[in-house]
């Protein structure tokens, strides 16, 4: 269990780190989610005592993190893939670390092992390729068998083949009732691996949320009509109890109700559909609609509510055939 | 997570999942310490290329400018007066001082360079602790090499030239001395590394004070900046360390072991300074 209270966080008069409060949970994977600059590694750092905090505070199972007395068995850390010593083997770099925390060196074998690295022990970590660089990391993490575990962006730069051992080594570990926190800037990667999600943008907290929640309120899925008789039809929908709304591209979206029956009410009234299409907003668009909201508070605080840029309808209207990305935005003034 | 199939109680229990215990029962009671840190430190130090390179470019330094000199001397059958033949190794010594401070700038701040240091912190949050870890095996380890290597120049330098035995007192001053002194050295430019966290800037500040003042002692023709340029003489690196060999630049100045006291008060002030900024800045 990690717990933040308050963490705050200011380089000179910038904050990086806004008051954030929330606690990160055992038996689950955790998704700590912020577009690039969000303040993510930032707070990671605090976390591990590595940066002071400028206000509030962090704690682990209860305890500060300096009060820890070997960090190793109780949290285990991937920062930076590269944050090792270039010119020692694997195995040292391991060693070392084990080392200042009594941990047998047997352990470093072991944990080489679990990574799939036993074979490059020896090899000077400088020559590893970027995955190899990351299961190292990884190895350094699971070193005192802690039970929680914190990944900063353990999957960028990697392969799928990658991707896909780290997210099932971290369920895995959250299996076996581990805390798992872990940072990504990917909505789509967090879908696929978190139960649970944090969501920061410009240092605040956006969303502290169960991933079935998140998915669920954000993976809206309507209907998208357009037709030459719009308004006729609006009409008729609305005869029928079924309300439309003008989605600002000649085309109407309607919720909650199937496109078959959209598709049949037009023809029983002979209406000429152009378009008739199930739509559902991606996760990807729910996140960044969410954190551009906040770095748009923050930039043009004194221009609050500007429309985003005017060009968008008019592209859509050209542009005859999707206008997926329209939809998207004005969904957002809509939700806003 | 498997236990580790190892002979002791493994220290690694399998779990039982949403365990809550403060601590696992085989855990063991001592807490770690300084020990364990020098040991962690002790492998990072022996397991990089350029522990072997610095201080062996050292060893070859004083061996070869040592026995150079003592060659040349011979060989040219020249007097060498009231000179100690021991004298003969500060060349070497003074240009392996620069390999020892080399060292002891990367033993820091190549973990900045890296990153590194990170782990090493998140690993031991005891900042001090790293610190003085680090501090202790660069200290022994290039106190050690220095010592063992200025002792056999010596030896083979008074075998080379037959000036008159040394006594024991010069054979100390040239060995554990000079020991101590380019280990005290190596250990103020890893306080300097500490504070700055940029091997390149760090190394440069130190061959700056090393060879800078007595530089501009040499430049220094006015008559009023005399009693500057006298002190610059007394207490420059090159000559504190000339006094270890009862040879100093001046006859004025620290002699002998006062120049190890000096660079000891001045190490430790800064140590002290690494130390204190250690626990402020973030990382």
């Amino acid at each position: 269990m990690i717990e933040l209270d308050g963490l705050t966080k200011r380089f000179g008069n910038k904050v990086a780190v806004d008051h954030l409060s929330f606690r990160v949970r055992p038996g689950m994977v955790t998704g700590f989610l912020g577009p690039n600059g969000a303040g993510k590694s930032t707070t990671m750092r605090m976390m591990l005592d590595l940066d002071n905090p400028t206000s509030g505070s962090v704690r682990i199972d209860g305890r500060h993190y300096h009060e820890l007395q070997e960090p190793l068995k109780h949290i285990g850390a991937l920062l930076d893939a590269k944050s090792m010593h270039g010119g020692r083997s694997a195995y040292n770099n391991l060693l070392c670390l084990a080392q200042s925390n009594r941990i047998p060196a047997s352990r470093v074998s072991h944990v080489l092992d679990t990574v799939g690295l036993s074979a490059v022990a020896k090899k000077k970590s400088k020559g590893f390729s970027l995955g190899m660089g990351q299961r190292l990391g990884i190895a350094a993490a699971l070193l005192g068998d802690p039970e929680i575990l914190m990944f900063d962006e353990p999957v960028n730069g990697l392969d799928p083949e990658g991707i896909h051992w780290i997210r099932n080594l971290m369920k895995a570990l959250a299996a076996e009732g581990r805390t798992i926190f872990v940072s990504s800037h990917l909505m789509s990667e967090m879908a696929l691996t978190a139960d649970h999600l944090i969501v920061i943008g410009q240092g605040r907290l956006l969303a502290d949320t169960s991933m079935a929640d998140f998915i669920h309120e954000n993976s809206r899925s309507f209907v998208r009509v357009r037709s030459p008789e719009q308004e006729r039809l609006r009409d008729l929908l609305h005869a029928a109890g079924i309300e439309a709304v003008a989605s600002g591209e000649g085309a109407l979206e309607i919720d909650g109700v199937a496109p078959e029956r959209i598709g049949e009410l037009a023809a029983e009234h002979r209406i000429v559909l152009h378009e008739l299409s199930s739509q559902r907003a991606s996760l990807e668009d729910a996140f960044m609609q969410m954190t551009a909201g906040s770095v748009e508070y923050h930039a043009h605080s004194e221009r609050d509510g500007a429309q985003p840029p005017p060009v968008g309808p008019h592209w859509g209207d050209q542009w005859d055939g999707r206008t997926d990305p329209g939809s998207g935005s004005g969904d957002v003034t809509k939700g806003a | 997570m498997t236990t580790p199939a190892a002979p002791p109680p493994p220290p690694y229990p399998d779990r039982s999942p949403g365990r809550d215990g403060e601590q696992a029962p085989s855990a063991p009671v001592r807490t770690p310490g300084l020990g364990d840190a020098v040991a962690s430190e002790w492998t990072k130090i022996r397991s990089v290329r350029s522990t072997v390179w610095t201080l062996g470019v050292m060893v070859l330094l004083l061996l070869g400018v040592g026995l150079l000199t003592a060659v040349a001397i011979r060989a040219a059958d020249a007097d060498l007066q009231d000179e100690p033949v021991l004298s003969l190794g500060f060349f070497g010594v003074l240009l392996g001082s620069i390999c020892v401070i080399t060292l002891g700038v990367l033993t820091i701040a190549s973990e900045y360079g890296t990153g590194l240091i990170r782990t090493t912190l998140a690993v031991c949050p005891s900042r001090s602790r790293v610190l003085i870890a680090k501090s202790i095996v660069f200290f022994l380890l290039s106190f050690t090499v220095t010592t063992v290597t200025a002792g056999v120049v010596g030896v083979l330098q008074t075998a080379i030239l037959d000036g008159g035995t040394p006594t024991a007192g010069e054979w100390l001053g040239a060995t554990v001395g000079v020991g101590l002194y380019v280990a005290l050295l190596g250990l103020l430019a890893l306080a300097l590394g500490a504070v700055v966290r940029h091997s390149a800037g760090a190394i440069t500040i130190m061959i700056g004070v090393v060879l800078l003042p007595l530089v501009l002692a040499m430049f220094m023709f006015t008559d009023t900046l005399d009693s500057v340029r006298q002190v610059l003489f007394e207490y420059s690196i090159p000559s504190q360390l000339a006094s270890l060999y009862d040879t100093p630049i001046t006859l004025s100045g620290p002699s002998g072991w006062d120049s190890v006291l000096i660079l000891t008060c001045v190490t430790a002030v800064a140590m002290g300074a690494a130390l204190a900024s250690q626990d402020r800045r973030d990382v």
